[in-house]
């Protein structure tokens, strides 16, 4: 990072910044600073070598051609289509016009590209292994995120996400172990997720507590009985308690075989599987049906849906539950979905970056999905990265997922506005 | 400013939920609301029953304090507490490993079951109590008070972080990233203090002032994003908590930084004594001068909101944002100042922790879970400076009995962190508590009716 603060020679895009806003110079500020930190690396760390992207595994029936490219020459055409997209950008808002979806998700997969044929000079990257696993990792905080999703549409603030996650985490392992059925273990997840979501429900609805201090509450709450069983129970009969089995993975007939997307995509366990069903069905079912209708009605205001006779606590009750039970299965992943058994805190902080993504994604099931996505890439770039051997210490790496997130919601993304009764408990008068 | 986007009237997000926090709740849970209100709505009851209830003959003096007392704060807390207790009892009892093996005979001999439960609850909260506050085994009472300075050595950053984050509450903001304003905090204080020579008092003085300006630069990059570009506060700091762990991770392992001249471990060197907290009971006792540091931050934080012009601001700001812009304040600039001040207070945590009790050097974990602690401390204190004092005194104590409760009994310290989030979670719900207890609720029988006096009170 200490290469980006540096300024090179001020590319013209800068000049034109001053304020005589009209619209929103969010973007192009922030394809500035992209393209400003791009450039820092190729004028202050330059790199021999060629980068070889390797699209296959060896075990494909499809084999695709490696991609080698000799990583500065590169660098400096992904600059030169850096620099070009955020003129675009700047023409584009300066003759006040809007800065298009497609264009920002151009920049960042160019950026992405670049830096990675920079980090990887030299060395082969292996792409199904790093896109494979950053859909893994981001298996929890999708759950988690479309926990908080429809949570949040319903008016009830969800802060637990983390401790729903540990709880499912927990109870999969314990279930798992006894029964030697990962099924059974999933199950019992979900319950509790439902139960954390229930009491979560039960004191910000009945009890009118306010949600933040439930959610923060029961967090702690939940790192402090599974740890305490941890070490209390679980470690002293571990063979029994603590093994759980794992979830094999499915590799599903054909889909599998497509190049590039069937080995990220469809070899993967039951947990991903159903998360992509979960994404599709939370997505259709509350901006397409009744239910969804009602969800949103009584998270925007709960007095009009009240009106027309929902019964806005049941709703709100029923569906933080159900929501619930989708971060129990998302906690899963930890242990069964991974074979690891149940460890203190294992879920380290996963529920907040589901949580961040829930606000990155606006609120929605798709876009909070994609923001999900984006941290598990993160996160795995990193492991991959370290592999390989990256020049950059491995803490600048792992900073980065994050360091990019506040760019993003600070530049890209901008004000975000939640579901209008959202955290408000709704006192029928 | 010409900006298109409605200014900041659909705004504020987490803003206003999280107002909820520091204000008193509306009439239906009206009791959970804080000391506050309830004392003003006590005090204002005299004269408005007087005129109301002229024809009724007044209650007796016993039956009012009586019902007082029986609907009032403190005994909500008492009973959240014992109720906590109680369910940490249980749970300490069922997981004994004597009071499952009685318990298989249980029906022929319950004796021994009721026996080895008496023995491992009563065993750990004795452990707790002499871990926390007087060691009865010890002989003289020098020896045994020490337990009730490690209680205040524990609750010294608790406090310094719940100011913190109580302080963002009331102004209806939502500080997660304790974490890193304390780890960036740490690290500035300390590189000041192995780093440089300096005169004694002037050294800690610049270690501390440093300490606390890193904190708040930090924090402020939060407040100043959501103030500039709208950024939520929450997803930022949460971020700002992963950023500054690398950071200050990469300092630590970094040669000629942060780390150690010639060790390998990503620790620093020990403190100089120059820079160090002077201790305020001898070398017996941990206890330091953050202490002392920490009450008079409370007292601060206290005179900020409830007496100067800024802490109206925040209040209002607090309170309502929409309001408070139509009203002239600038509310943009009111969230800079409030992270800026929070993250000082969290910075407050910081610095005490590495001038005051890990003084020989630390490591990336030197924030111990404050930053998270911190938030449930604003929550029982209801972000209210001298309740969040007794709060963080309150969980210092949890916290150093229970290293005790693991030393002596086994019983693993993760029961303290169940007990506490119940009390919260128990005080925050007092309908609850009352059903438990069968205690009347406030209004309810033979008590006088509530004059409508608490709008005005609140409005003051």
């Amino acid at each position: 990072m200490s290469t980006t603060v540096q300024q090179p020679a001020p590319a013209s895009e800068i000049v034109v910044l001053p304020t005589t806003v009209v619209t929103s110079w969010k973007a192009p500020i922030a394809f500035a600073v992209f393209t400003l930190a791009t450039l820092g690396l190729a004028v202050f760390a330059p790199r021999d070598g060629d980068t070889t992207f390797r699209w296959s595994t060896p075990s494909d029936v499809i084999q695709l051609p490696e991609l080698t490219v000799p990583a500065m020459p590169t660098l400096w055409v992904v600059i030169a289509l850096l620099v070009l997209a955020t003129a675009y950008s700047v023409m584009l808002v300066s003759t006040r016009r809007r800065v298009p979806l497609w264009l920002i998700v151009v920049f960042a997969v160019l950026s992405m590209f670049g830096f990675l044929t920079w980090a990887a000079a030299g060395a082969s990257l292996p792409m199904i292994g790093l896109l494979f696993g950053s859909l893994s990792l981001a298996v929890p905080l999708i759950y988690g995120a479309l926990t908080g999703v429809i949570g949040e549409r319903a008016g009830v603030t969800n802060i637990a996400i983390e401790g729903q996650l540990l709880a499912g985490a927990f109870t999969a392992a314990v279930v798992a172990s006894v029964t030697r059925q990962p099924l059974l273990g999933l199950v019992a997840a979900m319950v509790a997720g439902m139960l954390v979501g229930m009491v979560l429900a039960a004191f910000s609805i009945k009890y009118f507590v306010d949600q933040i201090i439930v959610g923060v509450v029961l967090n702690v709450l939940i790192i402090g009985l599974t740890s305490f069983i941890y070490s209390q129970v679980l470690t002293p009969n571990a063979a029994l308690l603590n093994t759980p089995p794992r979830f094999p993975r499915l590799p599903i007939p054909v889909l599998s075989e497509i190049p590039i997307i069937g080995p990220v995509f469809f070899r993967q366990t039951l947990v991903v599987y159903l998360m992509y069903v979960a994404v599709a069905v939370v997505y259709f079912g509350l901006f397409h049906t009744k239910w969804g209708l009602r969800v949103r009605a009584v998270g925007e205001h709960p007095q009009a849906a009240d009106t027309v006779g929902i019964n806005v606590n049941r709703t709100r009750f029923w569906n933080v539950a159900l929501a619930g039970s989708l971060a129990g299965l998302g906690g899963t992943f930890f242990t069964i979905g991974s074979g690891i058994a149940f460890n203190k805190e294992m879920t380290a902080g996963a529920g907040f970056i589901a949580l961040a993504a829930v606000i990155f994604g606006q609120w929605d099931p798709i876009k909070a999905t994609l923001a999900a996505l984006l941290f598990g890439f993160a996160s795995n770039l990193q492991n991959t990265l370290s592999v390989i051997g990256s020049p950059v210490p491995s803490e600048f790496m792992l900073m980065l997922p994050y360091v990019v997130t506040i760019f993003a919601v600070a530049g890209l993304v901008g004000k975000s506005r939640p579901p209008a009764a959202d955290g408000k408990p709704y006192i029928k008068s | 400013m010409s900006d298109p986007q409605p200014p900041r009237g659909d705004l504020p997000t987490g803003a206003d939920l999280d107002a909820d926090v520091a204000i008193e709740e509306p009439a239906a849970s009206s009791p959970a609301g804080g000391t506050a209100a309830d004392d003003a709505r006590a005090t204002a009851a005299g004269p408005g029953t007087a005129s109301t209830d002229a024809s009724v003959p007044p209650p007796s003096r016993w039956h009012t304090v009586f019902q007082q007392i029986v609907t009032g704060n403190a005994i909500i807390s008492v009973l959240a507490v014992v109720l906590a207790l109680i369910v940490g009892a249980i749970m300490i009892a069922f997981t004994d490993e004597r009071v499952q093996e009685t318990s298989g005979y249980f029906f022929s001999r319950p004796s021994d079951t009721l026996l080895a439960i008496w023995n491992s609850v009563s065993g750990a909260y004795s452990a707790l109590f002499q871990g926390s506050i007087y060691n009865f085994r010890r002989d003289d009472f020098l020896a045994g008070i020490r337990p009730l300075t490690e209680t205040l050595t524990f609750a010294t950053p608790l406090i310094a972080g719940g100011l913190g984050v109580g302080l963002g509450f009331r102004v209806g903001l939502f500080n997660i990233g304790g974490r890193g304003q304390i780890l960036i905090a740490a690290s500035v204080a300390g590189w000041i203090a192995f780093g440089f020579d300096m005169p004694w008092g002037i050294h800690m003085l610049v270690a501390l002032i440093g300490g606390l300006v890193g904190g708040a630069l930090w924090a402020g990059i939060a407040g100043l994003l959501k103030a500039r570009t709208g950024a939520h506060e929450v997803i930022v700091t949460i971020m700002l908590n992963y950023v500054a762990f690398y950071l200050v991770s990469w300092l630590l392992r970094t040669p000629g930084l942060l780390q150690a001249p010639g060790s390998s471990n990503p620790k620093t060197p020990a403190m100089k004594e120059t820079a160090i907290f002077p201790e305020l009971l001898g070398p017996q006792y941990n206890l330091h001068f953050g202490f002392i540091l920490v009450i008079v931050a409370t007292i601060v934080v206290w005179w900020i909101l409830n007496r100067s012009s800024l802490g109206f601001q925040f209040r209002a700001v607090g309170e309502n944002p929409n309001a408070a812009r139509v009203a002239g304040i600038n509310v943009k600039s009111i969230y800079v100042y409030a992270m800026l001040i929070a993250g000082a207070l969290l910075g407050l945590a910081g610095v005490s922790q590495v001038l005051g009790t890990v003084t020989t050097g630390f490591t990336a974990g030197i924030d111990a879970g404050i930053g998270f602690e911190a938030i449930t401390v604003a929550l029982l204190g209801r972000s209210r400076p001298w309740g969040i004092f007794i709060a963080g005194v309150l969980f210092g104590a949890f916290k150093a009995g229970g290293f005790s409760m693991q030393a002596a009994e086994g019983v693993p310290i993760e029961i303290v962190l169940v007990v506490q989030a119940l009390i919260v979670l128990f005080i925050a719900a007092p309908p609850l508590v009352r059903t438990i207890f069968r205690l009347p609720a406030p209004g309810s029988g033979p008590r006088r009716p509530r004059p409508i006096v608490t709008k005005e009170v609140k409005a003051k």
